[in-house]
């Protein structure tokens, strides 16, 4: 018994030959196989740049991978719902190795005033040091300086916002907002740094101020609105999640950020699936051009696949010799369309403008600029489904050739 | 004369069989896939504009100039009421609305809140807005009962107040005076709309002009088109009626919420490119298989050359073949797409998770497809065009044929 291993030799010149016999046609479907990959890759990475961007953007906007905050908060984000800051066992547990940054937050709704105009805020409390890992707003200072200290007295605003109070920096501004007791809780703060946010809606709507400062103009001495935690990579704070969970005390909530933001883990979700049906119709678009070429390299040899029957080659390599003819064109596709692919993504990884639509991204919770993001598994996803239905579209008619009579075959004209 | 070539042709196309359906089959499901995805598309669209314009915005607004870049009290308009009872009048269109609006901190019992507080007119405020409609608790405001105030639901949940209950608020008034108010919660709205249901409220616009010290003024008209399509038309109507006065912008809704269009533009061009790529594949098939089908009759068109027959004619041939196919896909194509359709709109289009995206963009949990000529021909007819270009290269190739070489070919 010879199996398949001992002809491979010959099966291989074969099918390689026979590829280069019609080499017009072998080219015309190479440029669909790669044109096909190509797309498949080039879409996928920009995709998964534009979600990797607003899942970004949108988890620092929350902010961080994990919040523990009173289970009311999300709902009626008042100063009545504090929590105590961090102590005992959950302190531990934040300062554990392994967190990659936590920080105390308070938020409160707020009214905003400048010499000649009001505004409803967001009046955000934070702890300055941890501030650059948690949001990046330290970079975002387009003017003046950031704050200093939890005890800093001045006040950040948005470029957009400072518009709109017609302020600048160095400009004092009256904030309001109450304390637990519903008394009116007010303070003049000079403005020390303006920021830009790659969302518009932020810059008018957050304003920034240091902890102990709120704490105390709040009369919520050693009480904030959250603790929020940041892990070192969003797709995977499972474990981060449990050990926190674990340590917070009765009464508080924990929450990871896809149960935070159901848009964004939508997003998230739907981008696996997005991919998945993206490759399967572009292969399915080339499918039919691949058994096209097959029949019709089979329609040709009819009499002289009769013929090596006749001399005694057995079906079973007769199949295995169209399917490796296949193969070997998938292969040198995909080859070419992959490369195509990082030829054409490489120049677009300082990130493609596309502020034209800046606004309708912002909508999408999406900066103006895209960065491509190849991963491993998106590429070799489009290769695998390429190779595997590829081969599976191939054995229809690859199999109807091995079982042709070569009696009858011989015959055809 | 005609008939033969087109005779011919047909046959041709029959003489592998296997090919020919492997073709049209390919132009079938790209043609099927791209009107499902385009009338999905341009329902989608449909529904967002409406659903994002219909809830507050309009399709229309009349502002002071520098209102637009610049919402300050002091860019208001004169005398808006009257202004707009006259622009109703003219235009013979009720759905035309005046609105003042201002910021204000409000207080119940237990919690303050900084609000976007709006006067509107009770009576054409629920032809321009689905706002009104959307009351879930009480009712909307009505006309001459001053001192009565509609919440969104989340705010009313953010400042513990129901039905019935006191909101004082104060805030600053036109000349820059103490702007303060009493009033009471006679409804809850809840839009689905984040921005609109945590910091909207709306009352009556003589009460709003009377403790804001407005003098009469608003800061817009707003003015809803009894369809999307018919903006444009009353766009230039208002224009041609007020065209005298420099003090008045009218805002078309691009410039009102430009994130819609641009949202809507980020989305075509990256449907677009996916749709590009289908076609260019569609078309690679179609230039193999006539490729080679030219390759493989070049004796025989050697042979009809010999006998006379014009490079162009067997040029006509080779494209009318091409067009047969190319019709058989279309219309089979169309009648793919067609049913598919026809299931969409019966049963609409949703996957796992698309509620929450669809929330985003004001959509409800299905989509449902956009039936227009546009939508159901649209990608057949690039389809066609595609295909018709790939079979140019196998045609034209034949002006090359010299009979006697093509008669000594394999």
């Amino acid at each position: 018994m010879t199996g398949l291993g001992s002809h491979f030799k010959i099966i291989l010149t074969l099918s390689w030959r026979n590829l280069w016999r019609n080499h017009r046609r072998t080219a015309i479907m190479l440029g669909a196989i790669s044109v096909g990959v190509w797309a498949m890759i080039f879409m996928t990475s920009l995709m998964r740049g534009m979600v990797d961007d607003m899942l970004n953007q949108g988890i620092r906007n929350l902010p961080g991978h994990i919040q523990i905050q009173h289970p009311d908060f999300l709902d009626d984000p008042s100063v009545v719902n504090s929590i105590g800051e961090p102590g005992g066992e959950l302190l531990t547990a934040l300062t554990q190795n392994g967190t990659r940054s936590w920080a105390n937050r308070i938020r409160v709704p707020a009214v905003i005033a400048s010499e000649r105009e009001s505004r409803g805020i967001n009046l955000i409390g934070i702890e300055p040091a941890a501030e650059a890992d948690i949001t990046g707003l330290p970079a975002q200072i387009s003017a003046g300086r950031f704050l200093e200290s939890n005890q800093d007295k001045g006040v950040i605003i948005g470029a957009k916002l400072a518009e709109r109070l017609e302020t600048r920096l160095g400009k004092r501004v009256v904030i309001m907002s109450q304390d637990p007791d519903n008394n009116i809780a007010e303070r003049g703060f000079r403005i020390v740094g303006i920021y830009q946010a790659e969302l518009a809606a932020q810059e008018e709507f957050n304003v920034f101020a240091a902890r102990a400062t709120l704490q105390k103009l709040l009369k919520i001495e050693g009480l904030v609105s959250q603790i929020v935690l940041v892990d070192h990579d969003y797709r995977d704070v499972e474990s981060l999640y449990r050990r926190v969970e674990a340590a917070t005390p009765d009464g508080l909530e924990v929450k990871p950020w896809y149960e935070i933001d159901t848009y964004l883990a939508a997003m998230f979700n739907l981008m696996d699936g997005f991919v998945l049906v993206w490759v399967i119709i572009i292969f399915l678009a080339l499918s039919f051009g691949l058994v096209n070429t097959l029949v019709m390299a089979i329609f040709e040899r009819v009499r002289e696949i009769g013929l090596i029957q006749a001399l005694g080659m057995r079906p079973g390599l007769i199949l295995y010799q169209i399917l490796l003819e296949s193969l070997l064109l998938l292969l040198i596709g995909l080859a070419l369309g992959n490369l195509l692919a990082l030829v054409t993504i490489k120049p677009l990884e300082s990130g493609l403008d596309l502020s034209a639509v800046a606004e309708g991204m912002a909508m999408m919770g999406v900066g103006s600029v895209i960065y491509p993001s190849l991963t491993l598994y998106d590429v070799l996803l489009a290769n695998v489904v390429v190779v595997l239905l590829g081969i599976l579209t191939s054995i229809l008619p690859a199999w109807r050739a091995s079982q042709l009579d070569p009696v009858r075959a011989l015959n055809t004209h | 004369m005609k008939d033969v070539t087109l005779r011919m042709a047909w046959r041709n196309l029959w003489r592998h069989w296997r090919r020919t359906w492997l073709t049209v089959g390919a132009m079938i499901f790209s043609n099927g896939l791209l009107i499902f995805a385009m009338s999905l598309q341009f329902g989608s669209y449909d529904m967002m504009i409406d659903n994002s314009l219909q809830a507050y915005s309009g399709h229309l607004q009349l502002q002071h100039p520098r209102y637009l870049d610049e919402p300050k009290m002091r860019y208001a308009l004169d005398d808006v009421t009257e202004l707009a009872e006259r622009l109703r009048r003219e235009l013979d269109l009720d759905s035309i609305s005046a609105r003042a609006d201002g910021f204000a901190l409000a207080s119940s019992n237990e919690r303050s809140y900084g609000l976007q507080i709006i006067g509107v007119d009770p009576a054409h405020e629920p032809l321009v807005s689905t706002l009104p409609g959307l009351v879930k608790q009480g009712r909307y405001l009505e006309p001459g009962m001053p001192g009565e105030i509609v919440i969104g639901a989340v705010l009313a949940r953010n400042l513990k107040v129901g039905l019935g209950d006191e909101l004082t608020f104060i805030g600053s008034g036109f000349d820059d005076s103490f702007a303060a108010g009493i009033v009471t919660v006679v409804g809850i709205f809840e839009s689905g709309i984040a921005d609109l249901d945590r910091a909207l409220a709306q009352v009556d616009l003589a009460y709003f002009q009377d403790v804001f010290a407005m003098q009469g003024r608003g800061h817009s008209l707003t003015v809803r088109a009894q369809h999307v399509d018919d903006v444009e038309s009353l766009q230039w109507q208002i224009g041609e009626l007020l065209d005298t006065d420099k003090s008045l912008s009218l805002r078309h809704w691009d410039e009102l919420q430009p994130g819609l269009r641009q949202s809507i533009q980020a989305d075509m061009a990256s449907n677009s490119f996916m749709y590009i790529v289908l076609i260019v594949l569609v078309a690679f098939s179609v230039l193999n298989t006539q490729l080679m089908s030219v390759l493989e009759r070049t004796r025989e068109f050697g042979t009809m050359m010999a006998l006379g027959l014009q490079p162009a004619r067997l040029s006509r041939l080779v494209m009318l073949e091409t067009g047969l196919m190319t019709a058989l896909g279309l219309v089979l194509g169309i009648g793919v797409g067609l049913v598919i359709n026809l299931y969409m709109a019966r049963v609409g289009f949703s996957y796992p998770g698309m509620d929450e995206v669809a929330l985003k963009f004001n959509l409800p949990e299905r989509i449902y497809p956009s039936f227009t000529i546009l939508s159901m021909t649209l990608g057949p007819a690039a389809v066609a065009i595609g295909s018709l270009l790939a079979a140019l290269y196998p045609a034209l190739r034949l002006y090359l044929l010299t009979p006697i070489d093509a008669m000594r070919a394999v």
